[in-house]
């Protein structure tokens, strides 16, 4: 069948302005975006821009705005959208770079801002740490995270606050804060606890709309939430 | 511009990030990749890395080496086998201790599971010593190493393209490089090139590969002269998503997962009547593909079942989510409910560069190349042999990616700067010139579909003589036709156009390759099946296959296997 598409179109260098140009391509119902996307690049206009590498959900590249939602252009299939034109964007609050491509840079470092990484003073023991199935359950939606930024595209609050790290970094700060084997959770939690961490969420739930990985990212945050004033109570 | 740095490690997947981390004390590491570290695809890796921690019931280092090398249809050298088992539970904990969140057993160790051909007592049945998180064990692990790698600084250039190995006089110099936000071409100045570019299951049609699987660094290396050996021996997964390609792991089966043929036969039970489901890929893939030839697909057609309806809603989302997950988006099933419909996808590369135990490169005369090291998918140990075993591969990465750091560490002492040479950027900015210049000719994705197609039809999981004699016409034919590849985008930015075109450079000599390799080998051994010569034949076939690029056709030699514990044996599960 036929798709009709209408793409973001902008090379900042270049263009004073985004335009957006349209394509029809021909698609089975069950075939990706990303197949599309890959048609049109191959066969109709090799300069249009935008990263994907796996192909299945798994690395994150393809994070775009699909008709007014972000997702993961592998992950959306063509009989979602039938009927429909089908307009694709970069995913907003992001500068873009090329068409579809967006500097991830800032995302990046508010993921790093956090240390999203395990510290633990104590020499680890000759085996592994030991950590039970009901303390490793706390963090088995967070690891799904794949760094894809489709919840910090998605959130209302990026827009009005510019130092709101956006909830991909929460999701992160919450990985390392539930972990048993951390040692550092009071001061992790002192570190959401702020105007550009946690207290910037007010609950529009749009992130974990988008999360590609359906990790219920608005409900990780209000945990968070909990934490610091459980531990602000003195009754941790 | 030039930038200077003591080691390039070119490749941010696991094995890269964990040399780059061994060395990062000991001298200026740089790390490249052509897409952001995180999105490389060892970040793929569903089932679990193996490990003989005895944590849910009893195994041995030993057993590990006796798997790996009889999976590997005795074409191991053994004394890699040895380091590899041996070390696996060291490298596991270390990820442990960096953070990685493995699943745990109730007694608070790390959790294991079955995993094909890997058994007790050296065949007796399977046993669990695949260490996982979920079906996203090689992404949790990737993600740990990457932020630690940020954490101690090394310096990490997301986007950037190799393009070209500089040597000097059989010295490594540095590597050449695209900037894609910027299309500049750089160069970068170094004592130490490590390449850890992966694999290039791009050659084929369906594969579980990801886009950037293009084998870049296997072919430059080829390009400058070093050979490659055990080509030939391709791993087909015997499990990916019909039509697409997309993995199901094997940790489907490992934790009870059955294959069933049209008539719902569990046919495995045929093949390999002792470990059936667990059998190695190789084995499984072949009955798949018998199964199909048969008529016994499912309707007739060409794919089998994958059953895991049995296996409960609970373990299906704490074990294999992700997977569960990918089958409900791409076929709208439940695999609670409904069979997958499966068939083998082009998965693994045992082949590639070959390197010693310390990840040096060796040249044709089996002797390193001065700076020169390779680690990961894209070189070949010989540790997998013919047939990788699930598992071992995230375990190469660590272990030996460990390993290759270290001696880098050692060999800055030792090797001194080459001088750069003048204009060392030249022949990868005409080539890059040539292919943006040409208005006529042909595109990249024609020219790459028809590559796809006739390794797909000629150079599988079956192959002869015949065969492989046209897919090697055609990609001559092709090779010609690659001499006029035009691009439509000339811009300098995120030009993926002009950048898969190059690439398509490296699938066709890779191509080439593989099947003069297959044509070379004239017996059938793991992956490499020969239906004109069906048997094993230890006597003149049980050593490595290398190939060198020359003036005209490729030169195909050979060197033999180290045996140190485990005589050839027949091959039965
Ligand atoms: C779907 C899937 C599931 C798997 N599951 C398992 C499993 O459960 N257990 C297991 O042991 N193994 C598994 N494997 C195999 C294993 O994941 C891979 O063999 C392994 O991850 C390869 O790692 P690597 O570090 O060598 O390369 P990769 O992770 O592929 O990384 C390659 C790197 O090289 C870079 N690169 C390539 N070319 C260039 C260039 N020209 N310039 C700059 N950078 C370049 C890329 O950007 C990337 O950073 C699986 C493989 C797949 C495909």
């Amino acid at each position: 069948m036929e798709m009709r598409f209408r793409i973001f179109r902008y090379d900042p260098k270049v263009d004073r302005e985004p335009v957006y140009r349209n394509y029809l391509v021909s698609a089975e119902p069950e075939e990706r975006i990303l197949d599309c996307l890959n048609r049109i690049r191959w066969e109709q206009d090799g300069t249009l821009s935008y990263r994907m590498s796996c192909g299945h959900g798994v690395c994150g590249s393809d994070g775009m705005r699909i008709n007014g939602r972000c997702a993961l252009a592998c992950q959306k299939l063509v009989k979602d959208y039938l009927g429909s034109e089908v307009v694709v964007e970069p995913l907003p609050f992001f500068k873009v770079l090329k068409d579809l491509v967006v500097d991830v840079d800032g995302f990046l470092s508010g993921v790093m801002y956090f240390r999203p990484y395990l510290i633990s003073s104590a020499a680890p023991p000759p085996r592994e740490r030991s950590q039970s199935p009901e303390e490793r359950k706390k963090v088995e939606e967070v690891i799904r995270c794949i760094l894809c930024a489709c919840c910090t595209g998605s959130c209302p609050v990026m827009a009005e606050n510019e130092q709101y790290v956006g909830p991909a970094a929460l999701v992160w700060a919450y990985r390392t804060i539930f972990d048993s084997r951390d040692d550092l959770k009071l001061e992790r939690l002192e570190a959401v606890n702020s105007q550009k961490g946690v207290w910037a969420c007010v609950n529009h739930l749009e992130c974990t709309r988008a999360c590609p990985k359906e990790i219920p990212v608005t409900k990780c945050i209000n945990t968070l939430k909990r934490e610091i004033e459980k531990h602000r109570s003195g009754k941790p | 511009m030039v930038f200077k740095h003591d080691i390039v490690v070119v490749g941010a997947g696991l094995a890269g990030l964990r040399a780059a981390l061994e060395a990062a004390n000991s001298g200026e590491v740089a790390l490249i990749s052509k897409v952001y570290p995180t999105r490389s695809h060892s970040g793929a890796a569903q089932g679990g890395i193996a490990a003989a921690l005895g944590n849910e019931e009893p195994d041995s280092w030993e057993w590990h080496m006796y798997d790996t090398v009889k999976g590997g249809d005795y074409l191991t050298d053994q004394d890699v086998a040895e380091i590899l088992a041996r070390d696996a539970p060291r490298a596991v904990y270390e990820l442990e201790h960096w953070g990685v969140p493995f699943n745990r057993t109730a007694e608070g160790k790390i959790a294991q599971r079955a995993f094909g051909g890997h058994t007790r007592e050296f065949g007796k049945g399977p046993v669990k010593r695949a260490c996982y998180a979920a079906d996203r064990s090689g992404r949790v692990m990737m993600d740990t190493l990457y932020f630690e790698a940020v954490r101690r600084g090394v310096r990490i250039y997301s986007e950037f393209q190799m393009l070209d190995l500089i040597m000097v006089a059989g010295r490594v110099a540095g590597i050449v490089v695209y900037e894609l936000a910027t299309g500049e071409v750089h160069c970068f100045h170094s004592r130490i090139v490590l390449l850890s570019t992966g694999g290039f299951g791009k050659v084929f049609r369906t594969t579980s590969n990801c886009f950037a699987n293009t084998g870049d660094g296997v072919y430059l290396a080829y390009r400058s002269g070093i050979p490659l050996e055990d080509m030939e021996f391709v791993q087909f997964h015997p499990t990916g998503i019909y039509g697409l390609g997309v993995l199901i792991s094997e940790a489907a089966r490992g934790e009870g997962g059955i294959l069933r043929n049209g008539s719902g036969e569990a046919f495995m039970e045929r093949y390999a009547p002792t470990i059936k489901d667990l059998a190695p890929r190789d084995m499984v893939s072949r009955a798949i593909h018998m199964e199909i030839l048969q008529g016994r697909g499912i309707d007739g057609r060409d794919f089998v079942h994958l059953d895991l309806t049995h296996l409960g809603e609970k373990r299906l989302r704490e074990r294999l989510s992700d997977i569960s997950s990918f089958v409900r988006i791409y076929l709208g099933i439940d695999p609670a409910r409904d069979p997958i419909p499966v068939r083998p996808t082009c998965h693994y590369m045992m082949g590639g560069i070959p390197t010693d135990l310390d990840g040096r490169v060796l040249d044709a005369h089996h002797r390193p190349v001065p700076g020169l090291f390779a680690a990961g998918e894209c070189a070949c140990l010989s540790l997998h042999g013919a047939n990788r075993l699930g598992c071992n591969s995230l375990l190469d990465l660590v272990v030996f990616g460990r390993r290759a750091g270290e001696a880098m560490a050692t060999s800055l002492g030792e090797l001194e700067w080459e001088d750069l040479p003048r204009n060392a950027q030249d022949p990868a900015v005409s080539r890059m010139k040539r292919v943006l210049d040409r208005r006529e000719g042909d595109r990249a994705g024609v020219i790459r579909a028809s590559l796809q197609k006739t390794m797909t039809e000629n150079c599988s999981v079956f192959r002869r003589e015949g065969s492989l004699e046209k897919a090697l016409t055609e990609i001559r034919r092709l090779m010609d036709q690659y001499r006029r590849v035009k691009v439509d985008n000339r811009g300098k930015r995120f030009n993926a156009d002009l950048l898969e075109a190059l690439e398509l450079e490296s699938l066709l000599g890779l191509a080439e390759v593989i099947v003069v390799s297959a044509k070379a080998r004239q017996e059938s051994r793991g992956a490499h099946y020969r239906e004109d010569f069906p048997e094993r034949d230890d006597g003149g076939w049980l050593k490595h296959t290398l190939v060198r690029k020359t003036g005209e056709d490729p030169e195909v030699f050979f060197k033999s296997v180290r045996i140190t514990r485990f005589e050839p044996k027949a091959r039965t599960y």
